[in-house]
């Protein structure tokens, strides 16, 4: 049949139409016009998209290696650095350098770039990069011993490890620190002291109150969404606003009601201690609890929504064919069911999880000190200490381990699984 | 359509070449804090001013930051002049030049103001304090001192700090017999931040720790906390408001001092010293005090308060005996690493 068909047919090329344009080049143009078109279309969005995600997220990423600042600054420290080991203390030239470049710095007022970028390394060198910047003299004699007498930490050799993880113009330096790693002098990297090492535990913190979040959410939404998807119409409506009530109000109000219900003398204790439950109000909030109850009711339609959704398309005739089949009603309904369910529940899920770990202002209003998740040093590095090389080295710890997560859960649920309603 | 774009642009260019040109024209624009605060400052300072010098300003909120400062400087077209800030923006700015030196000859000399109050780069505006404070109808025989915050025996309950190791530290260091003015002194050693801890982790399992400045009232309110470390004029605000009975600890505790200072560049610049003058003298600044708990830097303004109201003031005499000013240049240098630290406690 197909090769009857394909001997009988003329190429494609030569079948001309009444203007002698080939048929092909004429389906060409206007593909391409077809194309051109469909791009015009999502040009606006592609560009808006460009302009306040994929550069500002571009920005932020190469915020947290670009380390230049020292480099404008320091010209003659850091082509000295250069040759530096980090073994013992440069000489006398090195230290002339560093005195020449503090006198201009001084002269220009950019010292303070200096003192602050290395302040970020090694706490107190602030002040001694300004003083120092006070009193160089490029030229006088004995430069060496004059500056480690002004003070004991130039003749340190972790002050001249600092400045040499400075030297740009890229730096691994922040996103080390957020992975509570350090260089030393010699560019060998070792473990952060445990006094200062807590990224990694904030992180894994993040990520565990978010998966008991998303779970939370989970057991909750499920039967809301169910009833709600087997209700008659003018029901589901009102359950649907139920749902969408709280949506449509301030995180932080919902946020301040928590504090109002969890707190020591507030309804949920009251009650408790009334109906005689318990004798001492229990500890509610402050702590882990108050976050888990406030964020998993604050995500809680997120998970909603997409399971109804999904239930509202699932027949309820295929319940009745597998009971009808014999299916005892556990059976049918993890097997028919709850599979035919997967694609809104993986799409919850990631919703509420993704939401979960940038969450910032509820774990601050509601947590204890040990509760706070990484989107809490982030905003820390950027408004208390203006450190935007750690707060965008943080950003980026968190957006790639997010990222290699949903490479996972993508291969274990499967791209197209998920149904966002 | 082309010709509106071209009229367009005319008109844009237009109102570009003629915004640029007369900056100097523009009123003195005076920048606060906004809220109850610049209400209390435009009904004692602003409005005056402009009536007894007859120099025309505006005012206008702003929410602190000394990124929003540098780029209006630097980026060359500022239209603030005098704008308040607080010490750590003070010490930052100044040291990055984005402040005019001050000629203290023409606002009253140096003597006139508390020594706390006198900067290279700005003149003390408003002092308040971060203080010890508890509900005086449930405790009435009350803490006297930090060191009764962390006596978890003679007053059981919980108590709040702030989130994060700022004011913390030095809290725990009074409270363990450091006196306040030498604080930073034994802050400043590795032993004394090890002091500073131990104290913390002695009271550890009773801590609640707050991070908006509106929650102490709201803790101590609700009886969640039976002390709290706050800022004092929150304490005075629930008083007056919220008719409660909140009781002050002076003695130990920490102050700030928040400053005016002229942007660096400004076209009003005899303008913006005449009103640093106006609102330096005692008997402008004397009524502020009467709108809103905060104490006021001249020295001679004490003498014109009512003695009634000085007594709830940071600036009394006797509420300034035992206190130290939370010191910037030292967080400015350990705020990264203490706060590793302290969260590494927090999460033992």
């Amino acid at each position: 049949m197909s090769t009857l068909g394909g001997a009988s047919a003329p190429p494609a090329d030569l079948v001309l139409s009444g203007g002698h344009i080939p048929l092909k080049t004429k389906l060409r143009r206007a593909e391409r016009m077809r194309k051109i078109t469909a791009f015009g279309l999502v040009a606006p969005l592609l560009f808006f998209v460009m302009l306040t995600f994929v550069i500002p997220i571009g920005a932020m990423l190469w915020r947290s290696i670009d380390d230049t600042e020292f480099r404008h600054v320091m010209p003659h420290t850091v082509a000295v650095l250069a040759d530096w080991k980090g073994t013992e203390l440069p000489g006398e030239d090195a230290y002339r350098a560093l005195a020449t470049d503090l006198a201009a710095a001084r002269d220009a007022g950019t010292a303070i770039l200096v003192a602050r970028r290395l302040n970020y390394d090694v706490n107190g060198l602030r002040s001694v990069i300004m003083t120092a910047s006070r009193k160089a003299d490029g030229s006088a004699e004995n430069i060496k011993d004059s500056m480690i007498a002004l003070d004991p930490r130039w003749g340190q050799i972790e002050t001249w490890g600092a400045m040499k993880r400075a030297r740009g113009p890229l730096t691994s330096f922040y996103l080390l620190s957020s992975l509570d790693m350090t260089r030393d002098a010699t560019g060998s990297i070792h473990a952060t002291p445990s006094d200062h090492a807590i990224y990694v535990d904030v992180l894994i913190r993040t990520f565990r109150i978010s998966l008991t979040v998303t779970l939370l959410c989970l057991a909750l939404a499920f039967p809301v969404a169910y009833l709600m998807s087997t209700q008659p119409p003018k029901v589901a409506n009102i359950l649907m606003i139920l749902v969408l009530l709280p949506f449509w109000t301030s995180l932080l109000v919902r946020t301040a009601a928590w504090v109002v219900l969890l707190q020591n003398e507030g309804i949920v204790n009251n009650l408790l201690i009334w109906l005689g439950v318990i004798e001492k109000p229990l500890r509610l909030i402050y702590n882990s609890i108050g976050v888990h109850v406030a964020m998993t009711h604050v995500l809680l339609p997120f998970m909603i929504l997409p399971l109804y959704s999904t239930m509202k398309a699932i027949k309820p005739h295929y319940m009745r064919a597998a009971s009808s089949l014999g299916a005892p009603p556990a059976v049918a309904f993890v097997r028919v069911y709850l599979p035919q369910c997967l694609p809104g529940i993986a799409a919850g899920c990631l919703l509420v999880f993704i939401l979960a770990i940038g969450y910032y202002i509820t774990p601050a209003l509601v947590g204890g000190a040990a509760d706070q998740m990484l989107s809490y040093f982030i905003a820390f590095f950027v408004t208390d200490s203006v450190n935007w090389g750690m707060a965008s080295a943080l950003g980026a710890v968190l957006l790639g381990t997010t990222l290699a997560l949903y490479a996972v859960y993508n291969r274990l649920v499967g791209g197209s699984g998920i149904k966002m309603g | 359509m082309k010709k509106q774009l071209v009229s367009f642009f005319a008109v844009a260019g237009v109102a570009l070449c003629c915004s640029a040109a007369p900056a100097a024209a523009r009123d003195l624009t005076v920048v606060s804090w906004g809220g109850a605060y610049q209400d209390a400052q435009k009904e004692v300072y602003f409005g005056p001013f402009q009536k007894a010098t007859g120099v025309k300003m505006t005012d206008e909120p702003w929410d602190g930051g000394v990124g929003a400062l540098r780029a209006r400087v630097q980026g060359g077209s500022a239209t603030w002049d005098v704008v308040q800030v607080e010490s750590e923006e003070l010490a930052i700015g100044c040291e990055e030049g984005l402040f005019e030196k001050l000629d203290w000859s023409k606002i009253g000399g140096k003597d006139a103001y508390l020594p706390s109050a006198v900067n290279d780069c700005g003149v003390g505006a408003i002092v308040y304090n971060f203080v010890l404070a508890y509900d005086g109808d449930k405790l009435k025989n009350g803490p006297k001192s930090w060191a009764d915050f962390f006596d978890t025996k003679k007053f059981p309950g919980k108590r709040a700090l702030r989130q994060g190791p700022k004011t913390n530290l030095e809290i725990a260091l009074i409270a363990d017999g450091v006196k306040p003015q030498d604080v930073y002194k034994v802050l400043a050693t590795d032993e004394g931040i090890e002091r500073a801890f131990k104290k913390l982790d002695s009271i550890k399992s009773d801590l609640i720790f707050w991070k908006a400045g509106a929650q102490p009232p709201q803790l101590l309110a609700s009886g969640e906390v039976v002390m709290t470390s706050v800022y004092n004029g929150r304490i005075a605000a629930a008083n007056e408001k919220d008719h409660k009975n909140f009781q002050v600890v002076w003695d130990g505790s920490l102050f700030t001092v928040d400053s005016w200072v002229i942007l660096k560049g400004t076209p009003n610049l005899a303008d913006a010293y005449k009103f640093l003058d106006y609102v330096g003298k005692a008997e402008v600044q004397k009524a502020l005090p009467t709108k809103i708990a905060y104490g006021v830097t001249n020295k001679k303004a004490g003498d014109l308060i009512d003695p009634a109201i000085l007594a709830n003031l940071p600036t009394a005499p006797k509420n300034m005996a035992n206190v130290e000013k939370v010191d910037d240049a030292f967080w400015l240098e350990n705020l990264d690493r203490l706060t590793e630290r302290f969260n590494k406690w927090a999460a033992k």
